[in-house]
Formats: C-alpha cells, structure tokens, sequence
C-alpha cells in the first residue's frame, strides 16, 4: 500500500533532489518562466509555491530563510522586490503549469512552469497572433512546391537514361533548387 | 517446478495477440489557430493553450 506516500523522488538522492528543486526555484524566480519535465514541474510547484507566501512577509527573517533556499542573492531581492508586489493579494496558487508534449530522445513529458502573474508572452500576444495567421496561408504554397519539385526530379530521372553527364549536372540543379526552397520556407 | 505441457502453438499465441493494439492520439483543432493538437496541451504550431498564449513558436 502507498497511502501517504507524498512527492515524487525524481530519480535522485535527498541532497541531489534539494538542489535540483533549488535551482529550479533561483530559475524560475530569474526568469518567471521555466520549461522543465511535467514531473519536475509538478514538484517544483509544491516547492516554490510555500517560499513565495514566506516571501509576502517582508522581514529579514523571511529574507535570510528564503535566501537559504535560493541559490543567488539577486534574485531573492528580486522575488522581494518585483514578483511579490506584483503578486499582490494572490491567496495562493501563484504557478502555473502547461503541458507541452513529449521531448525528442527520451519522450518525457515537458512542461512550462510560469508565474501566473508573469504571463509576458501575452503582451506579445498582438506580435505572435498575426504570425500564426500568416503561417496558415504559405503552407498551402508549401504543399504545391514539393509536388512541382517532384515532378522534376521525375524528369530528370528519364533525361539521366539517356545522358549522364549531364544528368549529374542536373542533380547539382536540383540540390541548389532544394535549398532555395528550404530557405524560403525558413524565411515564412 | 511446475512446467508448461504443451508448446503455446502459433495460433494461440497469435490469437492472444489480437488484443494488443495501438490506440489513436485523442487529437483536437487548436481554438487559436485551428490545427489538430494533443488535448490538454499547449498547441505545438501557434503556443496557445486555454486560450493564452504560453510561448512564441521559433518560426
């Protein structure tokens, strides 16, 4: 039976587990927004969420206890400073996490772990929104190129049968014809 | 020790099989931008989950 069993060990020892949530906790204090595993977010989350309601009372008590915990000075001014008032009247549940999809190589689940009061991308909001409408409409383009360049390979391939040297010639064509299309669509 | 009596034949062992199959990904269009995304997780081409926006795509 498991009942009781709280936290997650990630795979670590107590020491290694407390640094691990240390470092995460001056990150996310530093840059208000941390992409991590699902399960480091998660428990990153029960972490840092007790050391920003210490940090609401602001007395040099509370500042040495949270600076025992974070890893640089800076940033538990900052967390005094600029998170807390912005924070405000908060009655907890100051995080929030987003999943985002397996990562490459090992399939883990990711997540960003963000201060809600720190949504910065939603000011960007009004940049990223006309991007994404604009990504719609090339990719119709993007579907038609690779058939066009298909078609041409196909020919060459029969023009290959029957000369070869300047099939070769061609292929060479074909990979500058492939990089003007790659770096088109880098540049949509 | 107990053993098996008989080897399990190509039939059974194959007719068991038939249980194991891939499920599909439970797939919906994003509300942001419209194309198809994992539920319950930010949308991979426009950043945007419950309707805000939690990271500019690199593109």
């Amino acid at each position: 039976m498991r009942h009781g069993v709280k936290g997650r060990k990630l795979g670590r020892t107590s020491s290694h587990r407390k640094a691990t949530l240390e470092a995460l906790a001056t990150s996310l204090f530093k840059h208000k927004k941390i992409k991590t595993t699902l399960a480091k977010a998660k428990t990153a989350k029960t972490f840092i969420e007790p050391l920003i309601t210490k940090a609401k009372n602001d007395s040099v008590h509370a500042r040495r206890l949270i600076a025992s915990q974070i890893n640089e000075r800076k940033v538990v001014q900052e967390l005094f400073n600029v998170i807390v008032p912005k924070i405000g009247d908060r009655p907890g549940g100051y995080l929030r996490v987003v999943k985002l999809g397996q990562r490459f190589g090992d399939a883990a689940q990711m997540a960003i772990l963000e201060l809600v009061d720190f949504n910065d991308v939603a000011s960007k909001k009004k940049e990223s929104a006309p991007k994404a409408k604009a990504k719609a409409e090339p990719k119709q383009k993007a579907e038609a190129k690779p058939k066009a360049a298909a078609k041409v390979k196909e020919e060459d391939v029969q023009d290959a049968n029957v000369i070869e040297e300047t099939a070769e010639v061609k292929t060479d064509e074909n990979i500058e014809e492939k990089k003007e299309d790659s770096a088109e669509k880098e540049n949509k | 020790m107990p053993h098996p009596k008989r080897k399990i034949s190509k039939s059974r062992r194959d007719k068991r099989r038939t249980h194991y199959k891939a499920s599909a990904p439970s797939l919906t269009s994003c509300s942001n931008c419209g194309e198809m995304k994992l539920s319950h997780r930010a949308c991979p081409n426009c950043g945007y989950y419950a309707g805000r926006s939690m990271f500019v795509p690199e593109s």
